[in-house]
Order: structure tokens, then sequence, then C-alpha cells
């Protein structure tokens, strides 16, 4: 068994009351933080630590905090980035729902790091629901004065709000998030000035992910030094793994980072192995964005190691054999799946949740769509699959924010690595959904 | 100003006149204002939309996106110019219930479409369309982080996950049997994680 730092507690009944996460050492790192530790200190265990961004880019958290501006007079803040909307994710939905004071926590040390007074947990609108469950644990926070004045009989005082979003995956973006928390349409911002100096309301902010503000409680409270000696190299600490598709056991999943990726696969602890005793085809490792890669690849790096749950394993080989750990959304598909059509379903997510700036990316996730829908309808040509080919490399770095890669870089890998069937399609005039049955038997189930 | 903002709606003034909210939603609206600090009053704006499109019958209509620019002084433009641009916020009228079936990656996997297939013939209506006593709208979405309990459709504030036809049939049965609006406010909500 993998060690468990965020969620080792989601099985206790009640765990999302504050009385029995307090029993079971809740809200302990903000008391060892107020109480005997300063700001600079807090922030120094989370450098130590090596926490990279867990919300997909993977970005060192210490390194984000030590940017914020600290001008004189100024406020600052602490937003949190619950628009969990990257496919195939969905592990903040489950920690938010399960154990919310785990986040709150967090907030509190994090912003005691900071200096931030107030904070905000943005969470998309669809999960209304459990920004209900988040608000009532705030609630529960503030009355036992842990959030308010001078928490702690300390200085410090601390104030943290709910927003919910309208429904769009672009305010998963940092500077889109801060545009629609403050009441505007979600269109990405031009960096520089990055959020660290003027976020939200022009103020210096620092946006995290709610794992990542989570992971900052073991940290607080065993030390950035320990913490760092799980996993490999720079790939520290734990991780939450949303696993999803044609596999036994769907479910979030901590994960040590570094334990092979055909243990997590394939052993009853994690996935429990393919459905319907089927062979795999494919594996997203890191929600829709990250590139696909084929069953050999995803085992085994192009140099025959056996490749790792982790940044710089699963990411070896560049996009050429390689892929990304992203959000940890990790799908997995099996024999019976057409890469195309899978495809196409990534296409027409980015296609309609393009926020429209950009022409690249407005235009050509259209275009791609358009192209792939064809190929579902036998009229596509062999020479689409280089079309699309030359689209997808007309849109990567020609926008301003990185949903024009996220888009680009599915289609890029799935031809890559899989153009075989783009071409059969093409030659054939013909799309036969062959995992249609197997699919209507779980329905049916 | 109604008419020529909200594009092809026609503006009501008397409907305008009519449109205020309830007591228990203006507290909620305030309690929302109060968390921004006073001169960024217009960062409120999304989730008072929410609690306008669950007060004035499950859509924003341009009399109802007025009435926010009213409490939150703002510009009707600056609450269209929102609206329009998130997915959840409906500017023109839908059903009692909105279906929002998954249709993403691990949906699509676990038979997204045949969900959608057989909703579509049990209340034999098509995707974006509303069933003719106004009780259901279909519609489909994009990941809505139900892929570990794929496939789903979500309905207000509830999630349905792992749906199977029969789940799909009892939802309905249920649904039309209670004959109320469901909105994403919606405290009573059901999930099944």
């Amino acid at each position: 068994m993998g060690r468990k730092l965020l969620i080792h507690n989601d099985k206790v009944p009640n765990i999302h009351t504050l009385e029995v996460y307090r029993a079971h050492g809740g809200y302990a790192s903000v008391e060892k933080a107020l109480k005997n530790m300063t700001p600079d200190q807090v922030t120094d265990e989370v450098k130590k630590s090596g926490l990279r961004g867990r919300g997909g880019a993977g970005f060192p958290t210490g390194l984000k905090w030590s940017f914020l501006a600290k001008p004189e007079g100024v406020p600052r803040y602490l937003v949190c980035n619950a628009d969990e909307s990257e496919p195939g994710t969905f592990k903040d939905r489950y920690l938010m729902e399960v154990i919310p004071h785990a986040l709150i926590e967090g907030m509190i040390t994090s912003s005691y790091a900071l200096g931030a007074k107030a904070s905000y947990i943005y969470i998309r609108g669809e999960y209304f629901y459990v920004a209900r469950i988040v608000e009532a644990a705030i609630k529960e926070a503030y009355a036992a004065g842990w959030l308010g004045k001078n928490i702690l009989g300390t200085d410090f005082s601390h104030d943290c709000y709910v927003q919910v979003g309208g429904g769009a995956y672009i305010c998963g973006e940092e500077t889109a998030l801060l545009e629609s928390l403050e009441g505007k349409r979600g269109n990405p911002r031009i960096k520089p000035p990055f959020p660290a100096v003027a976020g939200l309301w022009g103020c210096p902010t620092v946006v995290n992910n709610v794992e990542t503000i989570a992971a900052v409680c073991p940290i607080v409270m065993m030390g950035g030094e320990e913490y760092a000696k799980i996993g490999i190299g720079k790939s520290t600490g734990t991780k939450l793994i949303s696993a999803s598709g044609h596999i036994n056991k769907p479910g979030v999943y901590e994960i040590e980072l570094g334990i092979p990726v055909e243990e997590f696969i394939y052993s009853e602890e994690y996935c429990g192995g393919i459905r319907n005793g089927k062979k795999m085809k494919a594996v997203v490792a890191g929600g829709s964005s990250v590139p696909i890669l084929p069953t050999e690849l995803i085992l085994k790096t192009a140099k025959g190691e056996p490749r790792l749950m982790t940044y710089e394993s699963l990411g070896d080989g560049g996009f050429q054999t390689g892929t990304m750990l992203g959000s940890g959304g990790f799908i997995v598909m099996d024999e019976d799946t057409s890469i195309v059509k899978n495809l196409f379903t990534f296409t027409r997510f980015y296609h309609h949740e393009s926020c429209g700036q950009c022409s690249p990316c407005r235009e050509g996730t259209g275009w791609m769509e358009k192209i792939l829908k064809k190929f579902l309808n036998g009229t596509a040509n062999e020479s689409d699959v280089e079309l699309l080919w030359d689209i997808q490399s007309k849109i990567e770095g020609k926008t301003i924010c990185p949903l024009g890669e996220a888009a680009a870089w599915p289609v890029a890998a799935a031809i890559r690595h899989f153009k075989h069937e783009f071409l059969e399609i093409a030659r054939n005039k013909k799309f036969v959904d062959v995992s249609h049955y197997n699919r209507l038997n779980k329905v049916t189930a | 100003m109604g008419a020529e903002v909200h594009g092809t709606q026609s503006f009501d003034k008397k409907k305008r006149a009519e449109i205020k909210f309830s007591d228990a939603a203006m507290a909620e609206v305030k309690e929302i204002i109060s968390h921004y600090p006073p001169e960024r009053i217009k960062s409120a704006l999304l989730p008072v939309l929410h609690i306008a499109q669950a007060e004035f019958g499950g859509w924003l209509s341009p009399e109802t996106m007025d009435y926010v620019a009213e409490v939150l002084r703002i510009k009707p433009i600056e609450v269209f110019e929102v609206a329009s641009f998130y997915t959840m916020f409906h500017l023109k009228p839908v059903g009692k219930c909105t279906f929002e079936v998954c249709q993403t990656s691990s949906c699509w996997l676990n038979g997204a479409e045949d969900i959608v297939k057989y909703i579509e013939k049990k209340l034999n209506i098509k995707v974006g369309e509303t069933t003719r006593d106004g009780m259901f709208t279909l519609k489909t979405a994009e990941c809505l982080g139900s892929c570990g309990t794929a496939p789903m459709l979500q309905c207000g504030a509830s999630f349905h996950e792992n749906l199977t036809y029969d789940k799909v049939d009892k939802l309905i049965e249920k649904y039309r049997s209670e004959n109320r609006l469901r909105s994403y406010t919606d405290k009573d909500y059901q999930n099944t994680l």
C-alpha cells in the first residue's frame, strides 16, 4: 500500500464535518503554522517539499508563491482554482465533496504564508452542490474560530468565500478564472503582468489548484524535506489520479509518485485491469489535452524502461513517444475503441469551449471538428489526415492561453500513433463503431 | 434599452415591472454581495444570475437580465455579455427539468450516445428540444467531472451517474410526478458518487 496524505480518511463516516475532521487531526497545520512558524517559514517548507501545481501545468508551488508581489497597503489574495473541467479529471470534486475541510485548512495555512486576508474558492458552476458542501464547511470553520478575526488568538485574520462559475472550461485558465471572478466573460488575459503582480482586481494574487492547496497541510505537518522523500526526483509527494474508461475499478486514487504505470492499471489496489477481459489499446494519462499513447508506449518508454507515474517518466521521449502527467485524468481505452471517434469527442469539446478571442483557436478547433466529422460520416479522403495535421500545427503557440495547444496536442498525437486508423476509414469510405456492442452491454447491465 | 441589447428577444416593460426577488432570494443575493469589496459588486454577477435563473422560470429573459443589472448597479449589456458566454445560463425558455447528458470521452466510452438516443426516443424529442408539456428539455453537455461514474446526466443540482436505461426510466417517472422546476441552486440535490 502506498502512503496517502490527502484522502487517507475518505472512508471515515462523517469526515465532511468539522468535528470528525478535527478528531482525525484536522486543522493541525493551521495551529502549527500560526503558533510556531513565520509566513516565510511556511513558504520555505513548501519550497523544500518540491510540490508542483496539481492542476496540470506542474509549476513548482513554492516558486509561484515567492513571485507574489507585496507592496505596502495593497491587499493580496489567494484564489483556489476549483474549476475542474479537464475531461477525465474528477479528483478535486471528490476531495471537496468528501473532505471539504482539507481544502479549507489548506486555504487558511496557505493564506497565512502569503499574507492574504481574503481568499476565494472558484468552483465550476456544474459542481453547484459541491459548492454547497464547501460553504457548509466554511460556516462550521467560522463558528469554531478557524476563520474570521484573530484566528487562534493571533494577529492573523482571514475570510474565505466560495464563488460558483457559469459553465466554461476556459475559466480553469488562471487569468480567465480571475476575469470570471470579477463578474466578466472568461477571456484569458495577456501575460505579463502575471497574477502574482496584478491578479484579482489588479491586486497581487496566487491561484492554486484544490489538490495543491490541500497538500500544503501535510507538508507543514511533516516538513518539506520529509514530503520530498516520497516520490522520485522532481516528482515529489503523492498525487490524486482520476481513473476512468474501460477499467474494472474507475475512481479517484492517491498514489505515491513513482509507481509503475503498469502497476497502476493492472493491480487490484488501483484500476484492477481492463474490463470484460479485453486488451488495452491506448491511454490518455493526464487529461484530454495530453498526447494519447498506445499500450506499448504507455507501459514502457521508447528506450524500453518501465514507464512510471512521474512528471519526468511520462514526459520521457517528448511528444514523439511520451506524454504528460497533466491533471492526472487517466483515461484507459480497450481494444475495441475507435481512436478517431474518441478524438472527435475531445475536439468537439475544445471547439465548444474555445472562448473565441484568438482566431487560430476559435476557427481551428471548428475546422478540426468538421474534418473529424467527415471521418465519422465516411466521407473523408486520405488527404484530410494531412489537412488535420496542418491545422493543428498552426494553432500551437499562436494563442493567448494554452487552450489552443490543449486542442492541438490530442489531434497531433492521435495522428502520430494511430494514423492507420484514419487512413483505413478514408480508404474504405466507411466508419464502423465496433465498441458499440460492449458499451450497450454495460449500459443495460 | 432591452430590445436592442438583448437581440432577438422582445422586451416587455410590464413583465419587467413585475420582476422582483423574493425576500429569501434577496437575502441570499445580499449575502453574496457582502463577499466582495463594496466597489467590486460586479463580481457577484455569476452567482446572482444563478439565483435569478432559478427564481424566474429557469431561464434568463431580457427582463430578468435588466433587473439583475439594476440590483448590481451595472449596465444591462454587462449582464448580457456574461450570460451569453457561460453555458449554464439559458437565454431561451427551457422545460422544468433539463437533462444535460455528458458526451465527452469517458462518458462516450461508456455509452453516453446510447443514453441520449434512449431519452430522445422515450421523450419523443431531439437534443435541444423541449417536450410539449414543458416538462423536459434534453441537452448534451461537455465533461461534467463524472468520468469515473460514466455515463451520467445532470439535472439541476443533481448528478445522476452510472446511468442505465432502467435508471433513466425511473428518473423520468420521478421528475414527472414531482412536476417542479429543477435548478442548479436546489438545495435538495441528490448525487450518487
